[in-house]
Protein backbone atom coordinates (compact mmCIF):
# COMPACT_ATOMS: atom_id res chain seq x y z
CA UNK A 1 0.00 0.00 0.00
CA UNK A 2 2.77 2.43 1.00
CA UNK A 3 4.56 1.81 -2.05
CA UNK A 4 1.68 3.17 -4.21
CA UNK A 5 1.60 6.95 -3.59
CA UNK A 6 0.90 9.97 -5.10
CA UNK A 7 3.40 10.56 -7.76
CA UNK A 8 3.35 7.27 -9.22
CA UNK A 9 -0.25 8.05 -9.46
CA UNK A 10 0.16 10.90 -11.66
CA UNK A 11 1.53 8.37 -14.43
CA UNK A 12 -1.62 7.19 -14.79
CA UNK A 13 -2.49 9.11 -17.61
CA UNK A 14 0.04 7.70 -19.76
CA UNK A 15 0.01 4.35 -18.78
CA UNK A 16 -3.58 3.54 -19.32
CA UNK A 17 -4.53 2.12 -22.92
CA UNK A 18 -6.65 4.14 -25.08
CA UNK A 19 -6.39 1.54 -27.89
CA UNK A 20 -9.65 0.16 -29.11
CA UNK A 21 -10.40 -3.39 -30.51
CA UNK A 22 -10.36 -1.36 -33.99
CA UNK A 23 -6.67 -0.61 -33.28
CA UNK A 24 -5.25 -3.95 -32.39
CA UNK A 25 -7.15 -4.94 -35.86
CA UNK A 26 -5.41 -2.61 -37.83
CA UNK A 27 -1.94 -4.30 -36.63
CA UNK A 28 -3.02 -6.76 -38.40
CA UNK A 29 -2.65 -5.40 -41.75
CA UNK A 30 -6.46 -5.96 -42.74
CA UNK A 31 -5.54 -5.05 -46.64
CA UNK A 32 -2.55 -7.75 -46.59
CA UNK A 33 -4.40 -9.92 -45.03
CA UNK A 34 -7.57 -10.21 -47.59
CA UNK A 35 -4.92 -10.69 -49.80
CA UNK A 36 -3.70 -13.68 -47.89
CA UNK A 37 -7.03 -15.19 -47.73
CA UNK A 38 -7.48 -15.29 -51.10
CA UNK A 39 -4.14 -16.72 -52.46
CA UNK A 40 -4.30 -19.43 -49.29
CA UNK A 41 -8.12 -20.34 -50.20
CA UNK A 42 -6.57 -20.57 -53.86
CA UNK A 43 -4.00 -23.06 -53.21
CA UNK A 44 -6.01 -25.03 -50.75
CA UNK A 45 -8.88 -25.44 -53.37
CA UNK A 46 -7.02 -26.20 -56.11
CA UNK A 47 -4.94 -29.16 -54.17
CA UNK A 48 -5.63 -32.48 -55.67
CA UNK A 49 -7.43 -33.69 -52.08
CA UNK A 50 -9.96 -31.41 -51.31
CA UNK A 51 -10.52 -31.16 -47.20
CA UNK A 52 -13.27 -31.43 -45.65
CA UNK A 53 -14.93 -27.79 -45.29
CA UNK A 54 -14.74 -26.91 -42.12
CA UNK A 55 -11.37 -27.92 -42.03
CA UNK A 56 -10.52 -25.57 -44.58
CA UNK A 57 -11.85 -22.38 -43.66
CA UNK A 58 -10.17 -22.72 -40.31
CA UNK A 59 -7.02 -23.68 -41.62
CA UNK A 60 -7.48 -20.39 -44.03
CA UNK A 61 -8.42 -18.55 -41.33
CA UNK A 62 -5.63 -19.66 -39.22
CA UNK A 63 -3.22 -18.86 -41.85
CA UNK A 64 -4.86 -15.18 -41.82
CA UNK A 65 -4.39 -14.72 -38.23
CA UNK A 66 -0.69 -15.92 -38.51
CA UNK A 67 -0.21 -13.78 -41.37
CA UNK A 68 -1.93 -10.68 -39.44
CA UNK A 69 0.70 -11.57 -35.82
CA UNK A 70 3.71 -10.80 -38.58
CA UNK A 71 2.14 -7.95 -39.19
CA UNK A 72 1.42 -7.09 -35.67
CA UNK A 73 5.05 -8.03 -35.23
CA UNK A 74 6.37 -5.77 -38.41
CA UNK A 75 4.57 -2.71 -37.06
CA UNK A 76 6.04 -3.36 -33.16
CA UNK A 77 9.58 -3.41 -34.59
CA UNK A 78 9.21 -0.58 -37.19
CA UNK A 79 7.24 2.02 -35.32
CA UNK A 80 11.00 4.27 -35.12
CA UNK A 81 10.62 4.43 -39.28
CA UNK A 82 7.24 4.22 -39.83
CA UNK A 83 6.92 7.44 -37.61
CA UNK A 84 8.46 9.09 -39.98
CA UNK A 85 6.80 8.07 -43.22
CA UNK A 86 3.91 9.88 -44.01
CA UNK A 87 2.13 6.66 -45.52
CA UNK A 88 2.62 5.15 -42.25
CA UNK A 89 2.22 7.36 -39.85
CA UNK A 90 -0.73 6.86 -38.61
CA UNK A 91 -0.55 3.19 -37.45
CA UNK A 92 -1.71 2.70 -34.25
CA UNK A 93 2.06 2.46 -32.48
CA UNK A 94 3.32 5.61 -33.93
CA UNK A 95 -0.04 7.50 -33.46
CA UNK A 96 0.52 6.57 -29.76
CA UNK A 97 -2.93 4.21 -29.97
CA UNK A 98 -1.37 1.08 -29.08
CA UNK A 99 1.92 0.93 -26.56
CA UNK A 100 4.50 -1.00 -28.80
CA UNK A 101 4.95 -3.81 -25.78
CA UNK A 102 1.17 -4.60 -26.32
CA UNK A 103 1.70 -4.82 -29.88
CA UNK A 104 4.60 -7.60 -29.46
CA UNK A 105 2.24 -9.40 -26.98
CA UNK A 106 -0.70 -9.55 -29.00
CA UNK A 107 1.74 -10.31 -31.99
CA UNK A 108 3.53 -13.19 -29.99
CA UNK A 109 0.07 -14.54 -29.07
CA UNK A 110 -1.52 -14.76 -32.26
CA UNK A 111 1.69 -16.56 -33.68
CA UNK A 112 1.47 -19.17 -31.49
CA UNK A 113 -2.10 -19.99 -31.46
CA UNK A 114 -2.34 -19.92 -34.89
CA UNK A 115 0.43 -22.11 -35.94
CA UNK A 116 -1.26 -24.19 -33.09
CA UNK A 117 -4.73 -24.53 -34.32
CA UNK A 118 -3.50 -25.43 -38.16
CA UNK A 119 -1.11 -27.97 -36.68
CA UNK A 120 -4.03 -29.27 -34.65
CA UNK A 121 -6.37 -28.71 -37.86
CA UNK A 122 -4.94 -29.48 -41.13
CA UNK A 123 -0.95 -31.24 -40.66
CA UNK A 124 2.10 -29.90 -39.48
CA UNK A 125 3.75 -29.82 -42.32
CA UNK A 126 1.74 -26.82 -42.90
CA UNK A 127 1.85 -25.54 -39.22
CA UNK A 128 5.47 -25.51 -39.51
CA UNK A 129 5.60 -23.38 -43.08
CA UNK A 130 3.49 -20.76 -41.30
CA UNK A 131 5.93 -20.60 -38.13
CA UNK A 132 8.45 -20.20 -40.80
CA UNK A 133 6.39 -17.57 -42.65
CA UNK A 134 5.73 -15.52 -39.59
CA UNK A 135 9.78 -15.53 -38.27
CA UNK A 136 11.01 -15.02 -42.24
CA UNK A 137 9.04 -12.16 -42.04
CA UNK A 138 9.15 -10.95 -39.10
CA UNK A 139 12.92 -11.28 -37.99
CA UNK A 140 14.84 -11.80 -41.41
CA UNK A 141 12.57 -9.32 -43.66
CA UNK A 142 11.67 -6.71 -40.77
CA UNK A 143 14.42 -6.89 -38.70
CA UNK A 144 17.07 -7.72 -41.02
CA UNK A 145 17.15 -7.18 -44.44
CA UNK A 146 14.18 -4.38 -44.70
CA UNK A 147 17.19 -1.90 -43.31
CA UNK A 148 20.01 -3.13 -44.83
CA UNK A 149 19.81 -3.93 -48.60
CA UNK A 150 18.04 -2.97 -51.93
CA UNK A 151 16.89 -6.33 -52.01
CA UNK A 152 14.85 -6.15 -49.50
CA UNK A 153 11.33 -6.81 -50.48
CA UNK A 154 12.73 -9.24 -53.34
CA UNK A 155 13.97 -12.27 -50.69
CA UNK A 156 10.86 -10.44 -48.03
CA UNK A 157 8.83 -11.39 -50.96
CA UNK A 158 8.97 -15.10 -49.99
CA UNK A 159 7.04 -14.33 -46.74
CA UNK A 160 3.96 -13.03 -48.62
CA UNK A 161 4.27 -15.58 -51.35
CA UNK A 162 4.01 -18.95 -48.82
CA UNK A 163 0.46 -18.48 -47.89
CA UNK A 164 -0.58 -20.10 -51.35
CA UNK A 165 1.76 -23.05 -50.95
CA UNK A 166 0.41 -23.82 -47.16
CA UNK A 167 -3.16 -24.11 -48.36
CA UNK A 168 -2.56 -26.38 -50.96
CA UNK A 169 0.04 -28.14 -47.82
CA UNK A 170 -2.72 -27.59 -45.16
CA UNK A 171 -4.95 -29.78 -47.95
CA UNK A 172 -2.32 -32.72 -49.20
CA UNK A 173 -0.28 -32.91 -46.42
CA UNK A 174 3.18 -32.67 -49.06
CA UNK A 175 4.74 -30.11 -51.13
CA UNK A 176 4.25 -30.23 -55.05
CA UNK A 177 5.57 -28.63 -58.16
CA UNK A 178 2.01 -27.02 -58.45
CA UNK A 179 2.31 -25.27 -55.12
CA UNK A 180 5.73 -23.78 -56.17
CA UNK A 181 4.32 -22.22 -59.04
CA UNK A 182 1.40 -20.22 -56.97
CA UNK A 183 4.44 -19.28 -54.78
CA UNK A 184 6.87 -18.18 -57.79
CA UNK A 185 3.92 -16.07 -59.63
CA UNK A 186 4.16 -14.12 -56.09
CA UNK A 187 7.83 -14.09 -55.27
CA UNK A 188 8.11 -12.57 -58.94
CA UNK A 189 5.43 -10.19 -58.59
CA UNK A 190 6.59 -8.68 -55.25
CA UNK A 191 9.83 -6.76 -56.98
CA UNK A 192 7.41 -5.20 -59.88
CA UNK A 193 4.87 -3.93 -57.45
CA UNK A 194 6.63 -2.75 -54.42
CA UNK A 195 8.94 -1.19 -56.79
CA UNK A 196 6.30 0.61 -58.26
CA UNK A 197 5.40 2.21 -54.97
CA UNK A 198 8.76 2.63 -54.31
CA UNK A 199 9.42 5.41 -57.26
CA UNK A 200 6.52 7.31 -56.26
CA UNK A 201 7.31 7.46 -52.55
CA UNK A 202 10.78 8.04 -53.06
CA UNK A 203 10.82 10.84 -50.92
CA UNK A 204 9.26 9.16 -47.58
CA UNK A 205 11.49 5.63 -47.78
CA UNK A 206 14.30 8.63 -47.71
CA UNK A 207 13.49 10.24 -44.71
CA UNK A 208 13.04 7.44 -42.57
CA UNK A 209 16.37 5.47 -44.10
CA UNK A 210 15.13 2.97 -45.80
CA UNK A 211 17.24 1.69 -48.63
CA UNK A 212 14.46 0.71 -51.24
CA UNK A 213 16.09 0.47 -54.53
CA UNK A 214 15.40 4.11 -56.14
CA UNK A 215 16.92 5.59 -53.78
CA UNK A 216 20.18 2.87 -53.93
CA UNK A 217 20.31 2.17 -57.48
CA UNK A 218 18.67 4.98 -58.98
CA UNK A 219 15.41 5.10 -60.66
CA UNK A 220 17.11 4.25 -64.06
CA UNK A 221 17.88 1.15 -63.14
CA UNK A 222 14.85 0.51 -60.50
CA UNK A 223 13.20 0.82 -63.81
CA UNK A 224 14.65 -1.56 -66.22
CA UNK A 225 14.59 -4.43 -62.84
CA UNK A 226 10.99 -3.35 -62.75
CA UNK A 227 10.48 -4.46 -66.47
CA UNK A 228 13.09 -7.15 -66.18
CA UNK A 229 10.57 -8.50 -63.56
CA UNK A 230 7.79 -8.12 -65.52
CA UNK A 231 8.49 -10.57 -68.33
CA UNK A 232 9.25 -12.91 -65.91
CA UNK A 233 5.90 -12.22 -64.14
CA UNK A 234 4.24 -12.65 -67.40
CA UNK A 235 6.27 -15.99 -68.13
CA UNK A 236 5.06 -17.55 -64.62
CA UNK A 237 1.61 -17.05 -64.89
CA UNK A 238 1.36 -18.94 -67.99
CA UNK A 239 3.35 -21.78 -66.10
CA UNK A 240 0.17 -23.41 -64.94
CA UNK A 241 -1.10 -23.97 -68.56
CA UNK A 242 2.25 -24.85 -70.22
CA UNK A 243 2.60 -27.83 -67.40
CA UNK A 244 -1.11 -29.06 -67.49
CA UNK A 245 -2.24 -28.07 -64.06
CA UNK A 246 -4.18 -25.54 -65.86
CA UNK A 247 -6.58 -25.33 -69.57
CA UNK A 248 -5.54 -23.56 -72.35
CA UNK A 249 -8.40 -21.15 -72.00
CA UNK A 250 -6.66 -20.32 -68.65
CA UNK A 251 -3.08 -20.12 -71.05
CA UNK A 252 -4.54 -17.51 -72.89
CA UNK A 253 -5.87 -15.26 -70.25
CA UNK A 254 -3.09 -15.47 -68.49
CA UNK A 255 -0.63 -14.68 -71.03
CA UNK A 256 -2.97 -11.31 -71.90
CA UNK A 257 -3.04 -10.39 -68.24
CA UNK A 258 0.69 -10.88 -68.68
CA UNK A 259 1.37 -8.80 -71.40
CA UNK A 260 -0.69 -5.81 -69.42
CA UNK A 261 1.87 -6.35 -67.18
CA UNK A 262 5.13 -5.81 -69.23
CA UNK A 263 2.83 -2.40 -71.30
CA UNK A 264 2.43 -1.18 -67.54
CA UNK A 265 6.54 -2.05 -67.12
CA UNK A 266 7.27 -0.75 -70.05
CA UNK A 267 5.42 2.72 -69.93
CA UNK A 268 7.64 2.86 -66.59
CA UNK A 269 10.77 2.34 -68.18
CA UNK A 270 9.82 4.50 -71.11
CA UNK A 271 8.13 7.75 -69.92
CA UNK A 272 9.60 8.16 -66.25
CA UNK A 273 6.49 9.76 -65.38
CA UNK A 274 5.32 9.51 -61.76
CA UNK A 275 1.83 8.63 -63.27
CA UNK A 276 3.36 5.77 -65.12
CA UNK A 277 4.28 4.24 -62.03
CA UNK A 278 0.86 4.53 -60.07
CA UNK A 279 -0.52 2.66 -63.04
CA UNK A 280 1.82 0.10 -63.03
CA UNK A 281 1.49 -0.32 -58.75
CA UNK A 282 -2.82 0.03 -59.56
CA UNK A 283 -2.16 -3.07 -62.53
CA UNK A 284 -0.13 -5.42 -60.52
CA UNK A 285 -2.91 -5.48 -57.75
CA UNK A 286 -5.38 -6.37 -60.45
CA UNK A 287 -2.81 -8.50 -61.53
CA UNK A 288 -2.92 -10.82 -58.77
CA UNK A 289 -6.16 -10.92 -58.21
CA UNK A 290 -7.11 -11.97 -61.16
CA UNK A 291 -4.59 -14.40 -62.29
CA UNK A 292 -5.17 -16.43 -58.52
CA UNK A 293 -8.95 -16.10 -59.52
CA UNK A 294 -8.21 -17.19 -63.17
CA UNK A 295 -6.78 -20.19 -61.49
CA UNK A 296 -9.57 -20.68 -59.05
CA UNK A 297 -12.20 -20.89 -61.96
CA UNK A 298 -10.19 -22.72 -64.45
CA UNK A 299 -9.58 -25.60 -61.58
CA UNK A 300 -13.51 -25.43 -60.85
CA UNK A 301 -14.62 -25.55 -64.43
CA UNK A 302 -12.17 -28.59 -65.41
CA UNK A 303 -12.81 -31.05 -62.28
CA UNK A 304 -16.56 -30.14 -62.58
CA UNK A 305 -16.08 -31.34 -66.30
CA UNK A 306 -14.39 -34.07 -64.98
CA UNK A 307 -10.84 -33.32 -67.31
CA UNK B 1 -8.53 5.89 6.97
CA UNK B 2 -9.47 3.20 4.73
CA UNK B 3 -11.64 5.75 2.42
CA UNK B 4 -8.99 8.29 2.45
CA UNK B 5 -6.42 5.05 1.01
CA UNK B 6 -9.24 4.36 -1.59
CA UNK B 7 -9.36 7.54 -3.21
CA UNK B 8 -5.44 7.80 -3.51
CA UNK B 9 -4.85 4.42 -4.68
CA UNK B 10 -7.02 3.43 -7.29
CA UNK B 11 -6.65 5.42 -10.90
CA UNK B 12 -10.00 7.01 -11.88
CA UNK B 13 -10.01 6.16 -15.72
CA UNK B 14 -11.01 9.09 -18.44
CA UNK B 15 -14.53 8.61 -20.39
CA UNK B 16 -12.07 7.51 -23.90
CA UNK B 17 -10.24 5.06 -21.71
CA UNK B 18 -13.26 3.39 -20.41
CA UNK B 19 -14.75 3.51 -23.68
CA UNK B 20 -11.46 2.02 -25.25
CA UNK B 21 -11.13 -0.73 -22.28
CA UNK B 22 -15.31 -1.48 -23.03
CA UNK B 23 -14.16 -2.19 -27.15
CA UNK B 24 -11.31 -4.40 -26.02
CA UNK B 25 -13.20 -6.56 -23.60
CA UNK B 26 -16.06 -7.17 -26.09
CA UNK B 27 -13.70 -7.59 -28.96
CA UNK B 28 -11.27 -10.28 -26.68
CA UNK B 29 -15.15 -11.91 -25.65
CA UNK B 30 -16.11 -12.59 -29.22
CA UNK B 31 -12.88 -13.89 -30.30
CA UNK B 32 -12.64 -16.24 -27.27
CA UNK B 33 -16.33 -17.30 -27.75
CA UNK B 34 -15.36 -17.97 -31.35
CA UNK B 35 -12.27 -19.99 -30.20
CA UNK B 36 -14.28 -22.34 -28.03
CA UNK B 37 -16.75 -22.78 -31.05
CA UNK B 38 -14.18 -23.47 -33.57
CA UNK B 39 -12.63 -26.23 -31.82
CA UNK B 40 -16.04 -27.53 -30.91
CA UNK B 41 -16.63 -27.85 -34.54
CA UNK B 42 -13.40 -29.07 -35.88
CA UNK B 43 -13.32 -31.51 -32.75
CA UNK B 44 -16.41 -33.24 -34.06
CA UNK B 45 -15.68 -32.58 -38.02
CA UNK B 46 -12.45 -34.33 -37.58
CA UNK B 47 -13.84 -37.54 -35.30
CA UNK B 48 -16.96 -37.23 -37.46
CA UNK B 49 -19.65 -40.57 -36.28
CA UNK B 50 -16.64 -41.88 -34.70
CA UNK B 51 -16.37 -39.55 -31.76
CA UNK B 52 -19.46 -42.01 -30.06
CA UNK B 53 -17.59 -44.97 -31.06
CA UNK B 54 -14.70 -45.49 -28.28
CA UNK B 55 -13.76 -47.58 -25.83
CA UNK B 56 -14.27 -45.56 -22.75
Amino acid sequence: MALVDGRHLGLSDVSVSEATAGDFVALLKPRVMSLVVFTAFVGLVVAPVLPNPLIAIVSIAAIAVGAGASGALNMWFDADIDRLMARTAGRPIPAGRVRPADALAFGLVLSALSVMTLGLVANWLAASMLAFTIFFYAVIYTMWLKRSTPQNIVIGGAAGAFPPMIGWTAATGTIGLESAILFLIIFLWTPPHFWALALFSKSDYAKAGIPMMPNVAGEASTRRQIFAYSLLVAVTGVLPALLGYSSLVFGVAAAALGAGFVWYAWRVLATAETRAAKALFGYSLLYLFAIFALILVDHIAMRSIGA
Amino acid sequence: MMAADQKQDFVELTDAQKKARRSRSIALGLALGALVIVFYVITLAKFGPAILDRVL
